[in-house]
């Protein structure tokens, strides 16, 4: 049991948990970010809970870090492993004969990715960290001294995309993130093992999701910038 | 048939090779290409050349030995069957064929488009057999029941014939396609249980040893396969694997 994460099996069912606990994640991420394009109110009231809630501020974000922080390394190593394996590589080859483009392709759509989330965290999280614990306001309002003031998550959301050229780098970053789940979510099952009888039907899951939760994310950040 | 084939040279292992063009002409569509080779290396021994050299054996499909990368493909554009059973019908007059030796750190090459394949040799014997006493009181084998959808799919495992079209084919040179139908055919049977833990974790890591790289379920090993060995092998491997880890 010591050795699994020495194997080749074990480090790919490794990076299938990692990456089945990202996809449930992201799922939780859409379903609060929905609310802000139907109820301001209640899209205030439940980040405010997850942004000062102790279980998710200190078990669950740190628990989620650790996560992707994982999936990248390991997503690195495969790929360096990987490509050790077949040094010289063929005059012709004809990849589209036999795969997708996105499962061939799995490592740029994971940088793409990875280079959003950067941006991503240099948007929401990182102001977000600076004013709960660097300025030390918990009150998540939009003027700390003034209870009447609301809630400040909607409107800086809202204000975020009014800047044209954010909201088509995360739209492009949501097509990117649609062709890695295309591949990644049946990927993540077949390393696990579980290839059987619901297969075809996990498949079928896997590609509603990896189109609706991107395209949902894309419909938000576009009704942000055209309804501001 | 007049065909242009751009094939790779390499006179040894050491040899850094290159990619050589011939022209070749009155070739037969309802030749195999296999005997399409034959005719060039007939031509270059004429010439006085050295003939290409590439493995084969008993032309029928069967034996494993045919391999070659042709055009872009692990035994060439048909499917289901191997580069001797490829026929010359698949091409068109003029075309330019690409012909490649398989690639893999775990399958160098010996000389032209001949690679040593003996990797998957000891994979096999790191597991790849059950222990019986045939010293002449063997039991019949028949006389142990096996659910027939079992006995399907372990007979389907069995037809893989260790051509390392999977490895070839696979983006990652992942030869987890052989190991997961070698591990399965086993697996599926009674016979087989008695060293399941052993022979999945000693298989494994042999072929990690090898060099071989991570499976990223592409899919393209399944599509290129001759025996056309599925993917759910590979899940049956995994599967295999995870249950034995946690036992050893």
């Amino acid at each position: 049991m010591s050795g699994i994460l020495n194997s080749s099996i074990g480090r790919k069912f490794a990076m299938a948990l990692s990456a089945l606990f990202l996809m449930i994640f992201l799922l939780q991420h859409f379903s609060i970010n929905i609310l802000s394009v139907f109820s301001p109110d209640t899209f205030n009231e439940v980040s405010h809970f997850m942004g000062t809630f102790w279980a998710v501020q200190y078990v669950l974000q740190p628990i989620l870090i650790l996560g992707v922080i994982f999936h990248f390394v390991m997503g690195f190593v495969l790929e360096i492993r990987n490509r050790n394996a077949r040094k010289i590589n063929y005059a012709k080859n004809n990849g589209s004969a036999n795969s997708s483009w996105m499962s061939r392709n799995m490592i740029w759509s994971g940088l793409a990715i990875l280079a959003f989330i950067v941006l991503h965290f240099y948007d929401f999280w990182a102001p977000e960290i600076n004013v709960k614990y660097f300025k030390g306001d918990m009150s998540g309002l939009i003027d700390p001294d003034n209870v009447d003031s609301g809630f400040r998550y909607w409107e800086e959301l809202h204000h975020k995309f009014q800047d044209m050229w954010r909201v088509i780098l995360y739209c492009v970053a949501f097509i990117f993130l649609s062709l890695h789940l295309l591949h990644g979510f049946s990927s993540a099952f077949q390393s696990t093992g579980m290839n059987n009888k619901y297969s075809k039907g996990l498949q079928g899951f896997g590609k509603a999701y990896a189109i609706i939760i991107p395209l949902g994310f894309v419909f938000i950040a576009l009704f942000h910038h055209f309804t501001h | 048939m007049n065909l242009t084939l751009k094939i790779w040279r390499q006179a040894n292992a050491n040899d850094k090779g290159k990619m050589v063009d011939y022209k070749i002409s009155d070739i037969s569509p309802d030749m195999s290409f296999l005997e399409m080779l034959d005719v060039l290396n007939n031509e270059l021994i004429e010439k006085g050349e050295q003939p290409v050299a590439f493995d084969h054996d008993c032309r029928e499909g069967i034996c494993g030995s045919c391999s070659l990368y042709i055009n872009g493909e692990a035994h060439g554009p048909d499917r289901g069957v191997t580069t001797c059973q490829l026929h010359m019908r698949m091409f068109k007059d003029g075309d330019t064929i690409t012909i490649e030796p398989f690639r893999a750190t775990a399958f160098p090459v010996i000389k032209d488009l001949i690679v040593d394949r003996t990797s998957f040799d000891r994979i096999q014997h790191a597991g790849g057999f059950i222990s019986v006493n045939t010293s002449g009181n063997t039991i019949d084998a028949n006389a142990i029941p096996v659910n027939k959808h079992n006995a399907d799919d372990a007979f389907s495992a069995a037809t893989c014939i260790g051509c390392g079209a999977c490895v070839a084919s696979c983006k990652n040179s992942s030869a987890m396609l052989f190991v997961g139908a070698k591990v399965s055919q086993f697996a599926l049977l009674p016979q087989g249980q008695v060293e399941a833990t052993d022979r999945v974790l000693n298989m494994v890591k042999q072929m990690d040893e090898e060099g071989f790289g991570n499976c990223t379920n592409t899919g393209a090993c399944e599509v290129e396969c001759p025996k056309g060995i599925s993917l759910e092998n590979i899940a049956r491997m995994n599967r295999e694997y995870l249950k034995a880890s946690l036992k050893g």
